[in-house]
């Protein structure tokens, strides 16, 4: 592969001469930039994405509120980057399988994972798919093709490759799409990635949001070249740069990735430039790190509020169906919120199955061990104690949210 | 039957699991054409084709990692880590991902299809890096299935119970004895169980109990003590997690004593995981304090490897120290 180019003086190369545009179509206003041409995007399509985006801001907005107020114990928004993660989504097919980081609830919410779903798994009640055992916005979806969320940075990333591999041995043409920061690209799990997927003729897509932040540090701090992207020259892999608030430019990037991974089993990178409006996660206090300036100069290029100029400039989109859209979202993601707090806790028994398809004999002496525990002491433990008995149902359960009131 | 060695074994049981299923996949540093260092993937790439027998880059995160996401899409990655020493760059995926999948997702997803497979163990001159026994690392891994061979029979089955296991399992091959254990090994296809011991000899003095290469150590060890009138129980553990109390116990309720024995370092060796849960269950029924032989709490050394290791001899003194307390 290498190919040997004899020179005779030592001549070192930086890389500095290369420099990677960044692939915009949408101006901040909603019109396109002049020459610029739209996706072949219809309006049904258009408006689902849009809604997608709407209902990511919604719901974030809303669970960050129940944070503060302490009906939840942890939360992280997308807020910001709902033009990526909607816009890559979008562009591919339904089955193709998503492994996400953490920041990508916009995929499931366009896919058709409902706020019941995402409620359920953020109280991590009886009905939660996790079955309560991982921290909120730890989502995972069978049917929708979304890889449960763990919180180990970048391990996702050379478990897409491996994903994408069969795929590519079941010859279905599917393909997956692996999301990350900017920072996980630090981690070795990402070039390991990489390196495997090119050598092996992969059909993933290797989808970094560069939010300039990895918690409080600056990508200036993450790597001293120019960003991601040419990462992936090293590994003789397709790469592209796109304005991660620009949804129309990241829905076409994609979905020439897409092709280039299906048609050619080939891997890409995309890497998309956005800006992470909110704080890393509801333990975070950006005021320390970043200025207001900033993020104001980022608020102004809001994705939704940009896909929105444009919907209307086509007149996809009007101000009473986004008044109509933006009170339904709240006051869905409002019951949804009462109905998943109210609902009890998974049973006890869940605490020790699916570590192995089956109990084994020393888990289940454990487990018995425990219900002893608890029966002597039943008030000490009142989710344990609760779920021991099933007498005992959702009317002795404490009702939050009446405690504390209306939002 | 046949007469293999221990890698012959090990070699017609991936032959076997390919055979049967297309979703049986074996990649690692060198096992494609070259069959791997040890050549326990020979003629698999001949037979079943570069996409399911393959070389991968020389990194072992990414191998896991990797293999996991093959398990997770429905495939049967056996993945090889060339020796146990260098699965360490892989724990993480193997420890945070692999073990904890089906548990995190609620049983939406799992990785059961997984096999790692490692060479492991000293006695051939591997000085730090090609001679360690890693298995009390994993073993305080809920979600993981650990198991180690102690010959070709056993490898051949437990292989094939591993490549078929719902969980994932990291299946250590003692590679001393790749070579010298020779056996009668059947050609059809067979399984042993995982998570059950297996007691290779009775007795009524005291209980001896190892896994993998140490077994045939330990045959030595109580032949000396059987020609001074010690009757011993060997208990060989195969399977250290899940492991097989029960047998275990049963064992030590009859002979009231147990010497346990591994190559790893004492501290924190599984050794101290057995004698715990034996002290808490036969309390009653224990003449003598449990032994244990291990390797010393040092990195493994090269020139002195022969004082190092936890051998019949040390076993020995030991087993008679247990019977006359």
């Amino acid at each position: 592969m290498i190919t040997m180019h004899g020179v005779h003086t030592p001549e070192f190369l930086t890389g500095d001469e290369l420099h990677i545009p960044i692939f915009q179509l949408l101006q901040q206003s909603g019109s396109l930039f002049p020459g610029a041409e739209a996706p072949q995007l219809d309006q049904d399509k258009a408006r689902r994405i849009y809604r997608a985006m709407l209902g990511t801001r919604v719901l974030d907005e809303r669970m960050l509120a129940a944070q503060r107020q302490g009906r939840l114990s942890f939360y992280m928004q997308c807020t910001g980057e709902e033009a990526a993660v909607v816009g890559a989504t979008a562009a591919l097919s339904d089955s193709d399988m998503i492994m996400a980081q953490y920041r990508e609830q916009g995929a499931l919410l366009y896919r058709g994972f409902s706020y019941d779903e995402f409620m359920n798994q953020l109280f991590g009640n009886e009905l939660d798919y996790g079955k309560g055992r991982q921290m909120p916005v730890h989502y995972g979806s069978r049917k929708l093709h979304y890889m449960t969320i763990s919180s180990p940075l970048a391990t996702q990333i050379p478990q897409a490759a491996g994903y994408a591999y069969g795929q590519k041995l079941a010859g279905e043409g599917h393909c997956t799409i692996t999301f990350f920061g900017e920072g996980a690209a630090s981690e070795g799990d990402f070039h390991a990635a990489l390196n495997m997927a090119s050598v092996h003729r992969v059909p993933v897509i290797f989808f970094c949001r560069n939010n300039g932040y990895a918690i409080s540090t600056p990508a200036s701090e993450q790597f001293a070249a120019d960003g991601i992207a040419p990462r992936a020259f090293g590994y003789r892999m397709h790469a592209i740069r796109v304005d991660g608030n620009d949804v129309l430019a990241v829905y076409r990037a994609t979905q020439e990735a897409r092709r280039i991974a299906v048609e050619h089993n080939k891997p890409v990178l995309i890497e998309a430039m956005t800006y992470r409006l909110a704080a890393h996660s509801s333990s975070d206090d950006p005021s320390g790190y970043r200025s207001r300036k900033e993020e104001e100069a980022w608020r102004e290029k809001d994705p939704i509020l940009r896909m929105r100029l444009w919907l209307n400039e086509l007149g996809w989109w009007s101000e009473e169906e986004e008044k109509e859209l933006q009170e339904h979202l709240r006051r869905e993601v409002l019951e949804t919120m009462k109905r998943a707090e109210k609902r009890p806790p998974p049973p006890l028994d869940t605490l020790v199955s699916d570590v192995y398809a089956e109990v084994t004999p020393a888990l289940q002496r454990q487990l018995d061990t425990l219900k002893s525990h608890l029966r002597k002491y039943p008030d000490a433990y009142p989710k344990g104690a609760r779920s021991l008995d099933p007498d005992v149902g959702m009317t002795q359960l404490d009702q939050p949210f009446d405690a504390q009131g209306e939002l | 039957m046949a007469r293999m060695n221990l890698l012959q074994a090990i070699n017609n049981a991936l032959d076997i699991a390919m055979a049967e299923d297309d979703r049986v996949l074996c990649f690692g540093e060198d096992v494609g054409v070259f069959g791997g260092v040890f050549r326990a993937t020979s003629h698999l790439q001949e037979k079943y084709g570069r996409e399911r027998c393959f070389n991968t880059p020389l990194v072992e995160q990414g191998i896991i990692g990797f293999a996991n996401g093959l398990a997770a899409q429905g495939s049967v990655p056996v993945a090889e880590i060339q020796f146990a020493d260098y699965i360490f760059p892989a724990f993480d995926q193997i420890v945070n991902e692999s073990a904890k999948f089906r548990y995190r997702s609620g049983d939406l997803f799992n990785v059961g299809g997984l096999t790692i497979r490692t060479p492991y163990g000293g006695g051939i001159s591997g000085g730090l890096y090609h001679s360690q026994s890693p298995e009390a690392y994993f073993a305080h891994t809920p979600g993981l299935k650990i198991v180690v061979p102690r010959n070709p029979y056993q490898a051949k089955g437990l292989l094939l119970a591993a490549i078929r296991d719902p969980d994932p399992v990291i299946f250590f091959e003692p590679k001393r004895l790749y070579r010298a254990a020779v056996g009668e090994v059947p050609e059809e296809d067979y399984q042993l169980p995982i998570g059950e011991a297996e007691v290779l000899k009775e007795g009524s003095d005291v209980t001896v109990l190892g896994w993998g290469a140490q077994m045939e150590v330990i045959d030595r060890a109580v032949e000396l003590a059987e020609k001074e009138g010690i009757s011993c129980e060997v208990i060989d553990l195969r399977s250290i997690l899940p492991w097989d109390e029960e047998s275990v116990v049963e064992s030590v309720l009859k002979t009231g004593r147990l010497v346990i024995t591994h190559e790893a370092p004492r501290t924190g060796g599984f050794a101290g995981e057995i004698a715990a849960t034996i002290q808490e269950r036969c309390f009653l029924y224990l003449e003598s304090p449990i032994e244990r032989v291990t390797g010393l709490d040092t990195p493994f050394p090269l020139t002195l490897e022969k004082e190092y290791l936890p051998d019949h001899l040390k076993i020995f003194e030991a087993i008679k120290a247990s019977a006359a307390f």
